[in-house]
């Protein structure tokens, strides 16, 4: 499609061109705040000198190791806690209760009619009770996170789980004497991976750069440390968020690189 | 009951992470402190502060979805150019997903770093031409949330949009070449009206979008509450003194009902679209 239809070669030309340029005003204005940020991370202040203080303190810096820590594992604990409440499920509706697919869809699109500010809101008295049967720690965001991640989650699995013939898999194991949980584990989780890995690489991106759940039931994450230095030691700062955001664009560029590795060998 | 037991867990689940906050927000606003039946919370949305906080948040989510819809539109076009398993396209795709999804702290960082104080593009105007362009702070304020708004839109639009523009097929346009038609009459009597329903949806989507978000602007503005979702933030951090915690539950009523409003539509528009471009 696009203006690559026939026209006369001047036409073309004057596209390209134009093209080009548009594309070029497009680079400079998402490069140039990235750019800004690494220019502010290894300045040191009134000077024409470069440093790499910031970003080496950002692996000393207690505060700073702590809340990369506490946002790694709630990456972690979310992937595991959403394939654990979504792919039984998603299987079970699949197999068993398919007038109960639109309801699940529902529901798992919900939080995006739904901010996750209005949640945080509402959520004390649900935290008080997690607070008093789990303890208070930063991890306990996993369940609202596992919240925060599902419609993203649901259509990776949905998707993938689309792509299968779930019930044939499903009948030829049950009638080979498997279990549930073999069916489920064994047969069915291996065909879906691609959608699982997507699922979970989306699920980490996003957790890694929560702040609104976070900040407002006060737990030290990154994103929310980074705010918290930022007035104390701008740079630092500076060289976490640039930091945290390289390491989800290459989350999400593996993620595409395998997607493309599983269609061209379809 | 039979299979459907087999729900209990994810049902349970949604209903206490869910749905009990959810519940909570829409009772808590007709509630007072001691959580007798009351107007009053509700009725405080019609006053001063919280009319002009909505009417601040309703005009930086107007313009930044309908920047962001426009300039997304054109981009998602040009990155369209591009096969779809080539390199460009595949980083393209994945910057536009970590840009609109990741988050608004890093954001408001990078925007700082460019034209607060001190930052790249500011002193690179002053050396230039002499410009102040730290200004009255302007970055945080409502021009500044809209520019770094539209830093989040553009790649939000961007993934929301192409695939319409991709189920724009060739044969259309060849079929309306064949009959005659220049490239103008193929653009405004074919496609401008198959994308319409889609882009429109896609803006509302920004809308909401924009309406709902709370970290870039909580980084940018560390006081004061210019827009709805930081009137929240000090809705609740100040509930111990003045029992504003009612208050918070009516604005985030507020912000429910006008995100679902706007969600609705685009749900609507979503239908009249799959029924051409799927």
């Amino acid at each position: 499609m696009s203006g690559a239809l026939p026209g006369t070669g001047t036409g073309r030309r004057v596209w390209n061109v134009t093209r080009g340029l548009l594309l070029l005003c497009f680079g400079v204005f998402f490069a140039l705040p990235m750019l800004a940020l690494l220019d502010f991370s290894t300045k040191v202040p009134g000077t024409e000198e470069r440093t790499g203080e910031a970003w080496s303190q950002l692996l000393r810096d207690p505060a700073m190791t702590d809340a990369i820590t506490t946002s790694l594992l709630l990456a972690g604990l979310t992937v595991v806690g959403m394939l654990v409440l979504l792919v039984p499920t998603m299987v079970w509706v699949r197999l068993r209760v398919p007038r109960a697919s639109r309801l699940v869809e529902f529901l798992c699109l919900l939080p995006l009619t739904i901010p996750a500010l209005v949640i945080v809101v509402g959520i004390k008295n649900v935290y008080a009770w997690v607070n008093y049967l789990i303890g208070d720690s930063a991890l306990t965001l996993t369940f609202l996170y596992v919240v925060l991640v599902l419609p993203y989650a649901y259509r990776a699995l949905d998707s993938a789980l689309s792509s299968i013939d779930t019930t044939t898999l499903a009948e030829a194991a049950r009638s080979l004497g498997a279990s549930w949980f073999t069916v489920i584990v064994r047969v069915v989780l291996p065909n879906i991976w691609p959608g699982v890995v997507n699922a979970a690489f989306i699920s980490v991106a996003l957790v890694l750069g929560e702040f609104t759940v976070a900040s407002l039931l006060n737990y030290d994450t990154l994103p929310v440390v980074i705010v918290l230095l930022g007035k104390s030691d701008a740079p630092l700062s500076m060289a976490a968020a640039l930091g945290s955001i390289i390491f989800a664009a290459l989350l999400l560029l593996v993620m595409s690189v395998l997607d493309r590795r599983r269609s061209t060998r379809r | 009951m039979g299979p459907a037991i087999g729900l209990v867990p994810f049902l349970a689940f949604i209903g206490v992470f869910l749905l009990v906050p959810t519940v909570t927000v829409a009772v808590g606003a007709f509630q007072d402190e001691s959580g007798a039946f009351s107007t009053e919370k509700v009725s405080a949305l019609f006053e001063e502060t919280a009319l002009r906080a909505l009417r601040q948040s309703l005009l930086l989510s107007t313009f930044s979805a309908a920047l962001g819809a426009v300039l997304g539109a054109v981009l998602a076009y040009l990155i369209l150019a591009a096969p779809p398993s080539s390199l460009v396209r595949r980083l393209a795709t994945a910057v536009c997903g970590v840009l609109a999804q990741f988050g608004g702290v890093t954001l408001a960082f990078a925007w700082i770093a460019t034209l607060g104080f001190g930052g790249l593009l500011t002193d690179l105007l002053a050396d230039l031409f002499g410009l102040d362009a730290t200004g009255s702070g302007w970055l945080y304020e409502l021009p500044g949330l809209v520019l770094v708004y539209t830093y989040f839109q553009i790649p939000l639009m961007v993934i929301v949009f192409l695939p319409a523009l991709e189920g724009l097929r060739p044969q259309w346009r060849e079929a309306a070449v064949g009959l005659g038609a220049n490239t103008w009459q193929y653009w405004t009597k074919v496609a401008v009206p198959l994308l319409r329903p889609a882009f429109l949806g896609s803006a509302l989507l920004l809308f909401a979008n924009a309406f709902a978000a709370y970290a870039t602007a909580a980084a940018l503005v560390s006081q004061g509450a210019p827009i709805t979702p930081l009137l929240i933030r000090s809705a609740l951090s100040s509930e111990i003194i003045l029992g504003q915690a009612n208050f918070a539950y009516a604005l985030a009523l507020q912000m429910v009902v006008v995100v679902a409003v706007v969600m609705g539509l685009y749900a609507w528009l979503l239908r009249r679209t799959s029924r051409w471009l799927g």
